[in-house]
């Protein structure tokens, strides 16, 4: 593998991460890439998901996903991008668990069902059909590196998500680090996760180490700032002009973006190379890179909207974001 | 008699296992085990209506703009309104670039490594950078890793895979396929660049709204979709469809093998602001006769699924408690049923039905194919002809897209306003990629009191029915050849011409008759 200083920090994120890596640990990057001359091996699992963050992945540029899969990892094992079918692919599997190797790392997409195994099972070893938690559970305990990628594997995401009758979940979904307790997972979340995030995180583990992480486990680099500090329409809240509905000019703010609440850079790295973003769309931000996605308390995605009484809403500007992750119940 | 187990089937979206039968050397029976259960749709109730469009996304990452736009169908239908001009061409213009995306993505880089060679690069000489880095690779991985092949460092993704006299011979055809494969990977990604341009993000659009989409219309935006459109015909044109011919010259069996004739369209891109015209029509084939659909003849079994509730009900009155250990279930999937007949849906089922309903555009494409290998419409009916009809399909999309765009009234409003009611019921039917999507709803004090979804993989992928009828792709399964049970690539041939998405199939919510019962149409 060859990676220039330069391609090393335009796979992390162009500028973003000239902030992020002192020029001192860059010097320490060539080292690190001779070791890494081998590519690292890497099995992907998808438990509970829908695919959207490998979909995702698809999307990475500068270098491309061909890049990526042939000069930077391994992908011993994705289920949707794999030639092998049935016990082709779980033989990857299985001689990672039976010869108990510890040369891969372990992404995980998609939340883990505790409940009940068969809610999600993945082929079968020993005449056993194994469920993704068994596979994860094994497969974890030997790996170099765990990556939870999405919101889904990091916090448990919408199939995480509370019934609002009380019921309670229907199948236990939880993320990575719960059912990893005692390891540290490293969190990429997003609901899909923008590919530079995925692929920069990764990197960034096999070529430097654990990179500098936030109290959730997610990178800094990605996840340091609100996405209200990065947003193209920060102008307008500063002078207090406000859109009355989706796409309308103004700050997306009374339409119910959760952008003060929520941490990434999607306003400045945008979506597919800068074709568009989130608040830059008109739509706003839906908080789903945050553990509390899609519940926020009680609050939901697009409350302000539907709210009945405006003056409330108007009152609630800046409401600290603690409520909703303590469930508190927020004015509207 | 053998009995194989292929678990999982990769390459297609989510948990999905089949289980054959085989005797003499074809399959006798078959099985449609889907493997993943997420109880989505009862986390949807009690939330706020409008939640419902962001969250019915996540079911699947493949197709979730379909999932957004039946999901704002309904909410529109619930709210009583219709979108402005504007929003109906945005969002067709959406979902027509997820159509691209995701049959450019299911032809090659899901389906295309069951019948081309990798290995064929060794033998590559040509100039082309992309591909000598590829073959770099390849070189690598089978030097480094000589005398040391194990499973889990040799050539991944695309080895382990399985062996044997499968895959094209011809060196240049296999080439060929795999320049298409990396080219196909940025074409895809241009595809999700169009969503994203009106969405704001891709996969799962933020940007789709009841009454429209939120991105205002601008002159880049409408230049840089036609730009996209142009480049996107070309290599439809020129690649997707003759790779897609290879495949078929040289697996010219596939045309009798994975056969299946009961079709099901709801119909796809409203021409008109009433929506009663469709570029894709609507209807229900069974034994090539055409019929005109009804929804009130939609009804799911469960005999054979894992839920302990009622069974043959409307989606509308649905039930769905899940029950792990049921005796003699094998799936997490129900088994919808139309008329009591098991149904097709997806591309093949929107083509066959456009086809009998005198579309000119799609008859034109199906004659001139079918000319090529001198077949019957019927021969359509098959493996081959489900690839043949996505890129049809992609064809026709993209001739029509550019007028679409001519349409649109540049920096005008992309949607229509709404007030929500504090109660109502509303349906939107609409197509994703793999079939015939629908989406209903009953609101109740402005929340969300049942959401229900019936989606393509369910229709083709479910299991037998309460009569102990098999579903579309255990049906087609019978009469597959198998050379080599240790290595049935046959059968997933079959399973994977039908693009199943097993996130998308397995959803459920439990229906409460008490709240609302679902008026249809």
């Amino acid at each position: 593998m060859s990676l220039s200083r330069r391609d090393f920090l335009k796979i992390m994120g162009g500028t973003t991460a000239a902030f992020a890596f002192p020029s001192l640990v860059l010097q320490g990057c060539k080292k690190a890439l001779e070791k890494a001359a081998e590519r690292t091996q890497v099995i992907w699992i998808q438990a509970q998901s829908c695919s959207g963050c490998s979909v995702s992945l698809l999307n990475k540029m500068d270098p491309d996903i061909v890049s990526v899969i042939t000069e930077y990892i391994s992908l011993n094992y994705h289920q949707t991008v794999m030639a092998g079918t049935g016990h082709t692919a779980i033989s990857v599997l299985e001689e990672a668990v039976k010869k108990n190797r510890k040369d891969f790392v372990l992404i995980v997409e998609g939340s883990i069902p505790t409940k009940d195994d068969t809610y999600c099972t993945i082929g079968e070893m020993d005449g056993r059909i194994i469920g993704a938690r068994e596979w994860i559970e094994r497969l974890g305990e030997n790996a170099k590196a765990l990556v939870a990628v999405g919101t889904c594997a990091t916090f448990g995401g919408i199939p995480g998500g509370e019934p609002r009758d009380g019921s309670g979940n229907p199948t236990g979904a939880v993320g990575l680090a719960q059912i990893m307790k005692g390891k540290t997972v490293l969190n990429v979340p997003g609901c899909p996760p923008h590919p530079d995030w995925m692929v920069g995180t990764l990197l960034h583990v096999l070529l430097k180490g654990m990179p500098k992480l936030d109290e959730y486990n997610r990178p800094l680099m990605y996840y340091g700032t609100t996405v209200h500090e990065k947003c193209e329409r920060l102008s307008y809240y500063k002078s207090g002009i406000f859109a009355k509905h989706w796409g309308d000019e103004g700050c997306l703010y009374e339409v119910g973006c959760l952008g003060m609440d929520s941490c990434c850079d999607i306003p400045s790295r945008k979506w597919l190379g800068g074709v568009n973003s989130c608040t830059g769309c008109g739509a706003g931000c839906i908080g789903c890179t945050e553990d509390v996605f899609p519940d926020f308390g009680r609050r939901g995605v697009f409350k302000h909207l539907t709210a009945k009484n405006e003056k409330l809403i108007r009152q609630e500007h800046r409401a600290p974001f603690f409520n909703y992750r303590n469930g508190g119940v927020v004015h509207g | 008699m053998a009995k194989i187990l292929i678990d999982p089937i990769t390459r297609i979206e989510g948990h999905l296992s089949i289980e054959i039968d085989v005797e003499n050397g074809k399959v006798v029976d078959a099985k449609s085990i889907g493997d993943m259960f997420r109880g989505f749709e009862k986390i949807f109730r009690g939330r706020n209506p409008l939640d419902a469009n962001q969250l019915s996304q996540r079911i699947c990452g493949v197709c979730p703009i379909s999932h957004g736009v039946a999901s704002s169908k309904c909410l529109e239908d619930a709210f009583g309104i219709k979108p402005n001009n504007n929003g109906r061409v945005l969002r067709n213009l959406m979902l027509a670039a997820n159509y691209l995306q995701s049959h450019i993505l299911h032809f090659y880089h899901l389906a295309a490594l069951d019948y081309v060679d990798i290995t064929a690069l060794l033998k590559y000489k040509g100039g082309d950078s992309k591909i000598n880095r590829l073959k770099a690779w390849v070189e690598n991985e089978v030097n480094t890793k000589k005398g040391r092949i194990d499973a889990i460092t040799a050539g991944g993704p695309f080895l382990p895979r399985y062996e044997g006299d499968f895959y094209i011979k011809d060196v240049d055809t296999n080439i060929d396929a795999i320049a298409g494969y990396v080219k196909a990977l940025e074409m895809r990604m241009r595809a999700h660049k169009m969503v994203a341009s009106i969405g704001g993000r891709a996969p799962h659009a933020i940007g789709l709204v009841p009454g429209g989409v939120t991105q205002v219309p601008t002159r880049s935006m409408i230049r840089e979709y036609k730009k996209h459109i142009g480049d996107m015909l070309d290599f439809v044109n020129d690649v997707y469809m003759n790779h897609v011919i290879a495949v078929a010259k040289a697996f010219e069996d596939y045309f009798k093998i994975g056969k299946y004739s009961n079709f099901l369209a709801y119909g796809l891109f409203e021409q008109d602001a009433e929506e009663k015209k469709y570029l894709l029509q609507r209807g229900v084939v069974s034994e090539s006769k055409l019929t005109a659909f009804d929804p009130e003849k939609v009804r799911e079994q469960v005999r054979y699924s894992r839920y302990s509730s009622g069974s043959n009900l409307h989606p509308y009155e649905g039930q769905t408690d899940p029950q792990p250990g049921k005796g003699g279930a094998y799936t997490w999937l129900k088994a919808p049923r139309y008329d009591g007949k098991p149904m097709e849906v997806g591309p093949l089922a929107r083509v066959v039905v456009s086809y009998l309903s005198e579309n000119a555009a799609v008859k034109k494409e199906v004659d001139t194919l079918l000319g090529k290998f001198n077949a019957e419409l019927s021969a359509v009916f098959s493996t081959l002809g489900r690839h043949a009809a996505r890129a049809i399909e992609c064809k026709i999309i993209l001739q029509e897209a550019r007028g679409w765009l001519d349409e649109l009234e540049v920096n005008g409003k992309p949607r229509s306003t709404f007030d929500m009611p504090e109660n109502g019921e509303g349906m939107g039917l609409t197509e994703a990629p793999r079939g015939a999507l629908g989406h209903w709803i009953v609101m109740k004090d402005r929340k969300i009191a049942n959401y229900q979804c019936v989606v393509p993989t369910t229709w083709f992928c479910g299991p037998r029915d309460d009569n102990g009828v098999r579903g579309p792709v255990e049906q087609a399964l019978i009469g597959t050849p198998i050379s080599d049970p240790k290595n049935p690539i046959e059968a997933a041939r079959v399973v994977r011409s039908f693009d199943p998405c097993i996130a998308c199939a397995v959803h459920v919510v439990e229906g409460d008759r008490e709240i609302g019962t679902f008026r249809v149409c």
